[in-house]
């Protein structure tokens, strides 16, 4: 039996062939190293992210997560909800937070949720695996995991907004929260900590919608990256990560730069650092590759 | 705006904005408590496109500006990064009273005209409630496509890179056009949704009877 269980709500960008699917597969490498066992919710549901409030009001969108919710209870009673996605842990818990502080609202969310036969009762931990991963395994064994220091390697890390705010990570401050820093350091890389976009906004859905006030929000990111030295930029967040990669093209044309900078998951970087081949920490599912991070990964 | 439940608010909050957003509003009560400081203002990361950055909002809905805060377009440039709710001295979930805004606005036939934010938004959720969860080549075509299929023609062509690059990295998959990931009790799903939006229409519906 694995050495730490959970319930695990993997989201839709994470699914095969979505956009994020190179963090799950980070990520299950990742809980492998580590003796953790993720089990998926069965049949979980979509969150709503961040712009679901256009469609959808506010019981409809707090039933979505009450499903997950009350999937898990049934499901994996015993063990906390566990999130790689930044936006499905910020609205799982934040769901569980106003259903168990308003009761009106929590008792429409069952009538509604009779539906489906299921019953919340809200007696679950919602935590983000960087929590379990700080909380839960500690920077000491995840150093003493360490196989193939990432030395030389300097690295931004851009934590961003919802695995911030509006909750953040205990013990951290919403202004400059330092675990990103401590892992890369465990890891053995050199940590940017004049990196002053840190917890900027990477525009989040408005990259799609208003692509021009996007774009000029994730140019800051890079452009701050590279003023502090950096080789690559590193985050928590599946969004972060899209938005501040898969636009550089986009970016060069529009503003005359020529940046060319990947941007990475913190559970590649432990693959890497932990032995593991580049498949395995999905190093090919980058769309901007770091050359230095692959050769470590190779040697 | 003519809508049956417009006309109703109107009547019955005449003169009472402030009430009407306390009673309707996602987490509008809470507006009473902004103490007009505005550090919700300029912590926005959008704070220069704003026509009504929040701290002004407020004020508006105190100043019985209905049809001005219902119909502007500020709500709907927020981009959900909660600094405003970090930074508020008086801990206002700011973040959730803008989507609730825009969310009513909407609801009471009000919401801006072709304001981007708003269109995709809507695309998304159609996107996930369809299958309850997002099909994200769908919805990123759907994008492509929204203002006509000439426009969208020469929007995918200019996205063709992009889109080649996302597939090459297996993270955007042809497959999903012929379905995609979804849930398998979707009639459950569809049922509980259905019957959240009843409830919820009630509890308006509810505060319009009683006038």
């Amino acid at each position: 039996m694995a050495k730490h269980e959970y319930s695990y709500y993997p989201g839709c960008s994470s699914q095969k062939g979505a956009s994020s699917s190179n963090l799950e597969k980070s990520v299950v490498t990742l809980c492998e190293e580590l003796d953790i066992k993720l089990n998926p919710i069965p049949d979980w549901n979509c969150c709503g992210a961040s712009i679901g409030y256009a469609g959808g009001g506010e019981l409809p969108r707090m039933t979505l997560s009450a499903r997950n919710l009350a999937l898990s209870e049934k499901h994996h009673p015993d063990q906390d909800v566990v999130a790689t996605c930044a936006a499905c842990w910020l609205n799982t818990r934040e769901v569980q937070e106003r259903l168990n502080h308003n009761p009106a609202l929590k008792a429409e969310t069952n009538i509604a949720l009779q539906s489906v036969k299921l019953e919340y009762k809200g007696n679950k931990k919602v935590r983000h695996m960087v929590e379990v991963l700080i909380e839960d395994i500690g920077y000491d064994v995840l150093g003493s995991k360490v196989k193939k220091p990432l030395e030389g390697l300097k690295i931004a890390g851009y934590v961003g907004c919802q695995t911030n705010r509006p909750f953040g990570i205990d013990g951290e401050s919403f202004e400059n929260p330092m675990y990103l820093d401590k892992m890369v350091e465990t890891l053995g890389a050199e940590a940017l900590t004049k990196y002053d976009k840190k917890v900027a906004c990477c525009s989040g859905a408005l990259m799609f919608s208003e692509p021009e006030k996007g774009q000029a929000l994730v140019k800051d990111i890079i452009e701050s990256a590279y003023d502090s030295g950096a080789n690559m930029i590193v985050t928590p967040c599946p969004l972060c990560q899209a938005n501040v990669e898969i636009y550089q093209d986009d970016i060069n044309a529009r503003y005359k730069t020529n940046f060319d900078m990947p941007v990475m998951y913190y559970s590649q970087l432990m693959d890497v650092a932990f032995g593991r081949s580049a498949l395995d920490a999905a190093l090919n599912g980058n769309i901007i590759q770091s050359k230095r991070l692959r050769e470590i990964a190779d040697k | 705006m003519t809508t049956a439940v417009n006309q109703a608010m109107v009547e019955k909050y005449k003169g009472n904005f402030l009430k009407e957003v306390t009673d309707n509003v996602e987490e509008g009560n809470w507006v009473k408590m902004c103490m007009q400081c505005g550090v919700c203002s300029g912590s926005c990361p959008l704070g220069p496109h704003w026509d009504h950055p929040p701290q002004e909002l407020f004020m508006m809905i105190r100043a019985n500006k209905r049809e001005e805060v219902l119909s502007s377009t500020s709500m709907w440039m927020c981009t959900s990064c909660y600094n405003c709710v970090a930074r508020c001295p008086r801990g206002l979930p700011i973040t959730h009273i803008m989507h609730g805004l825009a969310h009513y606005g909407k609801r009471m036939g009000m919401k801006p005209k072709n304001q981007p934010t708003e269109k995709f938004g809507q695309m998304f959720w159609d996107n996930l409630i369809k299958k309850g969860r997002v099909n994200e080549l769908k919805l990123g075509l759907g994008l492509y496509f929204k203002d006509g299929f000439a426009e969208g023609v020469k929007v995918s062509m200019g996205k063709q890179k992009l889109g080649l690059n996302m597939m090459k990295a297996k993270r955007m998959s042809p497959m999903e056009m012929l379905g995609g990931h979804g849930v398998k009790d979707l009639s459950g799903f569809h049922a509980m949704l259905k019957k959240a939006e009843e409830l919820e229409a009630a509890r308006v519906g509810a505060n319009t009877d009683a006038k």
